[in-house]
């Protein structure tokens, strides 16, 4: 078991954010749909967590606290999906290798337990990192 | 009566569906009911009758709250920013119809603006890979009509375009393909067994961020050349059937997306792509296609293409002529360099879907957001203006995946006294040139219209 | 009542066969009228040359293919645009120029039309949102036909009446003007990665020849009486020895005549000849066929043809003929676009650098030239670039100085690196015919505005037509010995007048004028077959509601629609 564990992510699509994102990004139905790391139950066990437990996911730019799932498409071992939004924002390196297009996946990030740790809304993830956000920490 | 309006497009993603009915209120106001449409699509058009929709442009104040203010000091406030900067950036139009782009490339080359569109951050890497290599490709009919295989490469249209293959590409029965899905070979390539992967024939589970070394192998196999036994994860005689599969189909179509766009190799991935394409039409017919996200979000790089002579990445800051050169003039590396010191955000939510790092240098100078919803973008801009909803509350062209323009109706009158994209940019512009104490340009002999006459298309 | 009268020029107009006689012509209301009272603006045009607006037959100007060479050609922008001019929209674009610019340099060169060749119907809206962003020129679009499934069902039918029934319907719903075919059958074929390269060889799957779907929409154009004859681009082009192919499909005319009541003669007009009238086996034996194909022409009065000059410009190649595309591109291996376009055409683009250090080049350009000196009647043989495909159309000018000037053909020529190979496989160079200012408005002006059908709106000076008026610095009794200077005139008009309204000056656009959308209304009796027919196809096979097709009257917002009753 180990404290953390490095796996190659990707953010990309899925019906469930498209779906919230029409009914509004700051509804609960996007918040639940977003703010999630999709893993291989083996890489679960390798990080001695279970289903549905907070983690903290760093890349070379961030970090942000999302809650771990098993994939509803599977993925393999090694590599982590979180679902394009908010949340997976706060951890793509902008970087474009002179493209214009962000490195939204297939960037190392580091995953470790954070089961007393709170996932942020979009509005305060996105508000506070501009200095606005008025409500509670 | 309730009245029921056929053939309706919808306004979500890239596959604008135009077959959806809607059933209006008696007074044409409320959507009761949406047939047809996908579980996103009928979201947006139930979303729209919405009794919180915003109705007046909201200013942010000095303690951080919004005031609501008129569209006029709205109009003038970001007539004046846009004058008032010498980099603006005006970004988005993922849900905008070609009529609004139009009307904001006006503006931009007015204000000397950069414009940018969402292609920028997603399917940008494919435009850089048809600038070297081309693009042969077709519009949707012929794959329903013709292809009998199917190659979906890192795109996933179960999830992101949920009515593409019961539309265009797996299920359909066409002319040549009578028996729909037993008609054809579907293959799907994605580092993760995704919902499209489980309806594909085959899947190849390529390791993510390889897709150039597996589009290699395929091109190597079909020039008869040896390739190793194990390439990008997958076998090779698993490559040499796929590659069979493809050399024996009568017309092959790759749809990609971005899976290949979005990691390591960006262009290159898709110039190979195209490489692959050209090299199946020595054996067969082959076609490619690039999975756009948004139902016109071709549509920016049709206009601008044909205005400006540049699909995105559009620098009109120069004044003389337009200047597009990705990687400088593009959204994200402008605001990474610190460079633009005004953005306009049109028809997206760049809060939600640019790296927060990008968001965090843009929020230095003053931030506008155009769109009908409140989004992250809304959220933390100076000045938020709602506009009608198009294909709900508007009507317009719009360019779908294949480029093909589709004319998307209105369903419902938009909430009074709130204008068109089309409108606030057309009067925007007039106030640029109120300002500038210049006289507008109509190539057209267009005259502005007042954001209250709702116009009749 | 605005009122002009440009005094006192050289006036060369064949459609009043004024050859250059001093007159003054009279305008008022964007109509050139017989005098107009004293206080009318003046325009003095003493000792120059004042001429109908010029009329473009063919050029790709606008839509899908149009832009995607745009959009794929970032290079064709760079450093190329000398003419913008300040408090006017951007211009941009060499060999593809943006929408705008694409305008203004008609514009500068005096010319009031322009027939966007070739319009994929699915497409039309896009073909008419870039024709409502192309500023000051009256466009109209050629729908294609001929490899359309409709139109090779009811011809391997041989029922003409269906097709017409079918042909005008489109050319409402896509606000097109006639019937263009494109390779017929041969880009059907392509759809399967195939091709016709002779009218004979049948379209897979249709059971048709491209003989008989010419030969079918001759006939179809004729019943419903359209203003413009089949306007084609014929199998087989820019191959060597095609020269018979073309030979072949102008005989389909033969004795046919034409019924319409538009003063229209011709019952085929054939585009680009130029690419048509190749000689040769191969490429190492490759030479001009112009004066066989001419010959023909020359007989043959109802028959119209277009040159389509090679410029020797870099430049970007695009039709609606797939299958050559693709040819062409394992011949250059640039970058190559293609559309397929379900139930009706497919189109490619290829950029394309026609090499002074190339003998084929060379040869091209020679044969361009060849037979616009070669044509008996000017009038019947229209100056074109098949824009961008030969060339970019602002070097129309270029092309009228070499056909003015054998001096000026003498020293391209020279400039020719294989230029005694391109002497040996062509006749150019024995020719002394140079072609004077009356034969050159007849191949820009009225020649075209005729073949249209539209000799009541444009290409002449008479009372009662669109005021268009073009004035050069020409001064006709004392023509420029430099042929640059020919060059030069018509690059950039003195003056320019659209529809009565003064939009160039000194050679620099003044104002965004009143660009209209002509096209064609064609009234049938009602065919409840094809109706079904239609219904059925936008069903089954389209991918696109019907009711979403036909486009909007606010995309073309200054129509100029032109009736026909097909059921007379």
């Amino acid at each position: 078991m180990a404290e953390k564990i490095v796996l190659n992510m990707i953010t990309q699509r899925s019906i469930e954010e498209g779906q919230a994102m029409e009914k509004g990004k700051t509804t609960q139905e996007y918040f639940k749909a977003c703010s999630v790391v999709e893993m291989n139950p083996d890489d679960m066990k390798r990080l001695g967590i279970l289903i549905n437990t907070n983690v903290k996911v760093t890349s070379e730019v961030g970090d942000v606290i999302v809650k771990a799932i098993t994939p509803t498409q599977f993925c393999p071992p090694g590599l982590a999906h979180i679902r394009q939004g908010v949340w997976a924002n706060q951890i793509v390196p902008p970087r474009t290798q002179s493209t214009g297009v962000p490195q939204y996946s297939g960037f190392p990030v580091t995953i470790e337990p954070a089961r007393n740790e709170r996932i942020k809304s979009a509005l305060e993830l996105v508000q506070g990192s501009v200095g606005l956000w008025k409500g509670g920490a | 009566m309730p009245k029921l309006i056929t053939q309706v497009g919808c306004p979500y993603c890239g596959a604008s569906c135009d077959d959806l009915e809607v059933l209006v209120s008696d007074d044409g106001k409320k959507i009761l009911e949406t047939r047809n449409a996908c579980v996103i699509g009928s979201e947006i058009f139930h979303h729209a009758t919405n009794p919180n929709r915003l109705k007046k442009p909201r200013l942010r104040q000095p303690d951080g709250s919004f005031k609501e203010i008129e569209y006029e000091e709205a109009i003038d406030y970001t007539a004046k920013a846009l004058l008032n900067a010498k980099k603006p950036l005006i970004y988005g139009f993922g849900s905008t119809n070609c009529e609004g782009i139009s009307a904001v490339g006006r503006v931009a080359e007015k204000a000397g603006a950069v414009l940018d569109n969402c292609a920028s951050i997603c399917h940008g890497p494919s435009f850089l890979a048809i600038f070297d290599n081309g693009y042969p490709s077709c519009t949707l009919g012929e794959v329903k009509n013709r292809a009998d295989v199917i190659v979906f490469w890192g795109c996933n249209p179960m999830h992101a375009h949920p009515r593409h293959t019961s539309r265009y590409s797996i299920f359909p029965r066409g002319f040549f393909t009578s028996r729909g899905q037993m008609h054809r070979t579907v293959i799907c390539v994605d580092p993760r067994e995704t919902d499209t992967a489980k309806l594909a024939d085959m899947h190849l589970m390529v390791k993510q961020g390889h897709d150039y070394d597996l589009f290699n192998a395929f091109r190597t196999v079909l020039r008869g050349h040896k390739i190793p036994e194990e390439v990008a994860g997958i076998e090779r005689a698993k490559i040499l059937e796929v590659a069979e599969k493809m050399r024996n189909g009568r017309f092959v179509m790759i749809f990609f997306g971005m899976g290949c766009t979005h990691t390591d190799g960006r262009n290159h991935n898709v110039d190979i792509a195209i490489s692959l394409t050209r090299d199946l039409n020595d054996h067969t017919k082959a076609s490619i296609m690039a999975m756009r996200g948004h139902y016109n979000i071709a549509g920016p790089g049709q206009v601008w293409s044909w205005q400006f002579g540049f699909p995105y990445c559009v620098d009109l800051s120069k004044g003389t002529h337009a200047h597009m050169n990705p990687g400088e003039t593009s959204s994200i590396d402008l605001a990474m360099r610190d460079e633009i010191d005004c953005f306009v955000n049109v028809g997206t939510d760049a809060g939600a879907h640019f790296p927060i790092d990008a968001v965090k240098h843009l929020k230095k100078h003053p931030f506008i957001t155009v769109d009908p919803n409140i989004c992250m973008a809304s959220e933390i801009s100076d000045l938020h203006i709602p506009v009608r909803i198009v294909g709900v509350e508007e009507p317009g062209v719009v360019y779908r995946m294949d480029n093909v323009p589709i004319q998307f109706k209105k369903v419902i009158d938009g909430p009074e006294s709130v204008p068109s994209d089309e409108e606030l940019f057309d009067r925007i512009y007039v106030r640029i040139c109120e300002l500038t104490q210049t006289e507008p340009i109509w190539v057209h002999g267009k005259a502005p219209v007042p954001a209250s006459t709702s116009r009749v298309k | 009542m605005a009122e002009l009268l440009i005094k006192n020029g050289f006036v060369v107009d064949p459609s009043q066969k004024m050859n250059g006689d001093v007159a003054d012509i009279a305008i008022r209301d964007g109509t050139i009228v017989e005098k107009v009272g004293s206080d009318a603006k003046v325009i003095d045009a003493k000792g120059k040359v004042v001429m109908p607006g010029g009329v473009d037959i063919h050029a790709h100007v606008a839509g899908p293919k149009v832009n995607a060479g745009r959009l794929m050609r970032p290079e064709d922008k760079l450093f190329k645009s000398p003419n913008a001019q300040e408090h006017y929209r951007v211009e941009m674009g060499f060999s593809i120029p943006s929408t705008f610019k694409t305008g203004y340099d008609y514009a500068r060169m005096g010319y009031a039309f322009v027939m966007e060749a070739a319009m994929p119907p699915l497409h039309s809206p896009h073909v008419h949102e870039e024709i409502h962003d192309t500023p000051i020129i009256d466009e109209a679009a050629l729908p294609v036909f001929a490899n359309n499934w409709f139109v090779m069902e009811y011809l391997k039918k041989e029922e003409i009446e269906n097709t017409a029934a079918y042909v005008a319907w489109l050319l409402s719903a896509t606000k097109g003007y006639g019937i263009k075919l494109v390779n017929p059958g041969g880009t059907a074929a392509w759809a399967w990665g195939l091709n016709c390269l002779s009218i004979d060889d049948p379209v897979p799957f249709y059971d048709i020849t491209p003989a008989e779907i010419i030969a079918g929409l001759i006939k179809t154009n004729e019943y419903l009486g359209l203003p413009h004859s089949i306007h084609i681009h014929q199998n087989s082009l820019g191959v060597p020895g095609n020269y018979k192919v073309t030979l072949d499909s102008l005989k389909i005319a033969e004795g046919v005549k034409a019924n319409n009541k538009f003063d229209r003669e011709q019952v085929m007009h054939s585009t680009h000849i130029q690419f048509h009238s190749y000689g040769g086996d191969s490429w190492a034996n490759f030479e001009s066929k112009a004066k066989e194909v001419m010959d023909y022409v020359n007989t043959h009065r109802n028959i119209t043809v277009d040159l389509g000059c090679v410029t020797l410009d870099e430049t970007t190649t695009m039709t609606a003929d797939g299958p050559f595309e693709h040819h062409l591109n394992s011949l250059n291996h640039l970058k190559w676009a293609n559309t397929d376009v379900e139930l009706e055409t497919a189109a490619g683009v290829v950029p394309y650098v026609y090499d002074k250090d190339i003998k084929v080049c060379g040869i091209q350009w020679a044969i361009g030239l060849e037979l616009g000196l070669y044509a008996k009647d000017p009038s019947r043989t229209f100056i074109t670039t098949d824009h961008p495909n030969a060339g970019p159309f602002t070097r129309y000018p270029r092309v009228i100085k070499w056909l003015m000037s054998q001096k000026a053909r003498e020293a391209t020529l020279d400039s020719l690196k294989y230029c005694s190979k391109v002497i040996d496989a062509t006749d150019l160079h024995g020719i002394d015919t140079e072609r004077t200012l009356y034969e050159i408005a007849q191949m820009t002006r009225t020649g075209p505005a005729k073949a249209l059908g539209l000799s009541h709106v444009y290409g002449g000076l008479g009372p009662g037509l669109d005021a268009n008026v073009a004035v050069y610095d020409l001064d006709l009794n004392n023509m420029p010995t430099d042929p640059e200077e020919i060059e030069k005139a018509f690059s950039r008009a003195l003056w320019f007048v659209k529809s009565g309204q003064v939009v160039v000056k000194d050679g620099e656009i003044t104002h965004h004028g009143n660009k209209r959308t002509v096209w064609v209304h064609a009234k049938v009796r009602e065919n409840h077959q094809v109706t079904r027919d239609i219904q059925d196809k936008f069903l089954k096979n389209y991918t696109l509601g019907i009711g979403n097709y036909p486009v909007w009257d606010h995309l073309a917002p200054n129509p100029y629609v032109i009736e026909v009753d097909g059921e007379a």
